[in-house]
C-alpha cells in the first residue's frame, strides 16, 4: 500500500478508464439529465456519495459475509439488494438532517438505485482488489479510494457533457438527430479525447 | 393464439428496446465489439428475462404490491447468478469477454421494465413470449451494432474478411466508436420515423 498505488488508481479511474466514456457505466441519466449543469451536478454528487458508501459497505460484506461462509456466488444478488437498502437509508438520514439538501438531490437519489455505475463500481473493487479470494494488502483503501474516483470521473463527465449541451440550444442541430442521437455523437468526441490518456502513468 | 405471436413480435421491431425504447444501453455499448460478443451477451439477457418475466408473471398475486420492485430484483438476480455460473463453467472465454456486465445484467432497465410493465399484470403464456420478443429484439440490435463495429474496426465479421485490402479504423473497436455508432443508428431510426410521417 503505498501513494504510487493510489495515484494509478486516481489515473486510471477518473480518465484512462472514465467510467462513462470508457466503461459505459451509468448511460441513462448521462443522457437525460446532462441538459443542464446545475441538475447534472446535483446527479454526479449524489453519485459520488452512493459509490463512495457502497464501495465501502459491499466490501465488508463480501469480506466478512460472503468469504467465510463460502458464499461468493451470492456476489450480485446480494450487493443489489444492500446497494438498494443503502440508498433507501441515506435518503431518509438526508430528509431527516438537511432537508435543503434533499431538495438539491431530488429524485436522483432514488433513480441511483438502477445506476449501473454503483454496481459496476462494486463488483469491480472485489474483481480487483481480492485475489483467489484473499483481500490484497490495502484492499478496502484501494476499494474505498476507487470508489471516490470513480464518483469523480462520473462527476468530470457530466460536467464537461452538460456544459456542451447548454451551448448546444443556440446550435440548429438537424432534427432527426434532436436529443439523444446527438448526446451520443458528443460523447462519442469526448470518449475519443480521453482516449489520449491511454498510456498515461506515473 | 393471434395475440401471442404479437406479443412476440412487438418486442423485435415495434417496441425493440434498444432503437425504440432506448433501454439497457450500457451493456449493448460495451460488449457490441465483436458479433459473438454481442450475441453471447443477447442469449445471456434474453435466459433472464425469459426467467424473470415467467416466475414474475407466477407470483405476482403473492407479492405485496410496496414491496414489488425489491421481490422483482430479486428475482432478476438469481436468474443472473444462474448465467454467471453457467457461463463460468461452459465458456470461460465468453465469460472473460463479457467480464462485469454480466453481473450488470440485474441493473439492465428492459429486465426490470419488462417485470413492472408487463409481467406483473399478465398470465404466463403471454408473459413467456413477451420475454422471448424482447430478448430476441435486444439480440437483433445487439448483432446489428456489433457487426457494424466489428466490420469497420477490423474489417471482418465473426471471423471472416469481407472486403480484401480494407484497412479497418480501429477507432470502431474503442468506446468512442460505441457511441458514435449508437448515435447515427438512433439518429437513422428518427429519419425513417419522420418519413413514415
Amino acid at each position: 500500500m503505498n501513494l504510487h498505488e493510489f495515484l494509478s488508481i486516481f489515473i486510471s479511474a477518473v480518465f484512462i478508464y472514465n467510467v462513462i466514456l470508457s466503461r459505459f457505466l451509468g448511460l441513462c441519466p448521462f443522457v437525460a439529465i446532462s441538459k443542464e449543469t446545475k441538475p447534472a451536478f446535483a446527479m454526479s454528487a449524489a453519485v459520488t456519495f452512493v459509490i463512495t458508501a457502497s464501495s465501502a459497505v459491499t466490501w465488508f460484506i463480501y469480506r466478512f459475509l460472503l468469504l467465510p461462509f463460502n458464499l461468493a456466488y451470492l456476489r450480485t444478488l446480494s450487493f443489489v439488494l444492500v446497494i438498494a437498502a443503502l440508498v433507501q437509508l441515506i435518503e431518509m438520514i438526508i430528509r431527516k438532517v438537511s432537508p435543503a439538501l434533499y431538495r438539491a438531490f431530488g429524485i436522483y437519489l432514488t433513480l441511483i438505485t438502477t445506476n449501473c455505475a454503483v454496481l459496476g463500481a462494486a463488483v469491480l473493487n472485489i474483481d480487483m482488489f481480492f485475489v483467489k479470494g484473499k483481500p490484497v494488502v490495502g484492499s478496502f483503501y484501494y476499494s474505498l479510494f476507487q470508489g471516490v474516483c470513480m464518483g469523480l470521473g462520473y462527476t468530470l463527465a457530466m460536467l464537461i457533457m452538460s456544459g456542451i449541451r447548454e451551448r448546444l440550444e443556440f446550435c440548429k442541430v438537424p432534427r432527426a438527430l434532436h436529443n439523444f442521437p446527438i448526446a451520443f455523437i458528443i460523447a462519442s468526441v469526448l470518449s475519443l479525447s480521453f482516449m489520449g490518456f491511454n498510456g498515461f502513468k506515473f | 393464439m393471434k395475440s401471442l405471436v404479437k406479443e412476440f413480435t412487438k418486442g423485435i421491431i415495434r417496441e425493440n428496446p434498444t432503437f425504440v425504447l432506448v433501454l439497457g444501453l450500457c451493456p449493448t455499448l460495451a460488449v457490441s465489439v465483436s458479433v459473438a460478443n454481442g450475441i453471447g451477451m443477447g442469449v445471456a439477457a434474453t435466459f433472464v428475462l425469459l426467467g424473470s418475466s415467467m416466475i414474475v408473471s407466477l407470483v405476482k398475486n403473492f407479492i405485496p404490491d410496496k414491496i414489488r420492485i425489491p421481490c422483482f430484483i430479486v428475482v432478476i438476480a438469481t436468474f443472473v447468478t444462474i448465467t454467471e455460473l453457467c457461463l463460468k463453467a461452459y465458456s470461460p472465454v465468453l465469460d472473460r469477454a463479457l467480464g462485469i456486465y454480466v453481473p450488470l445484467i440485474v441493473v439492465n432497465c428492459i429486465v426490470l421494465g419488462r417485470a413492472e410493465a408487463f409481467a406483473c399484470k399478465n398470465n404466463l403464456a403471454s408473459s413467456f413470449f413477451d420475454g422471448l420478443g424482447m430478448g430476441v429484439g435486444f439480440t437483433l440490435a445487439l448483432v446489428i451494432i456489433s457487426a457494424i463495429r466489428e466490420f469497420l474496426g477490423t474489417g471482418q465479421v465473426l471471423g471472416h474478411t469481407l472486403i480484401k485490402g480494407f484497412e479497418p479504423p480501429f477507432v470502431f473497436g474503442m468506446p468512442s466508436g460505441a457511441l458514435l455508432v449508437i448515435g447515427l443508428l438512433l439518429g437513422l431510426f428518427n429519419l425513417i420515423k419522420d418519413r413514415k410521417r
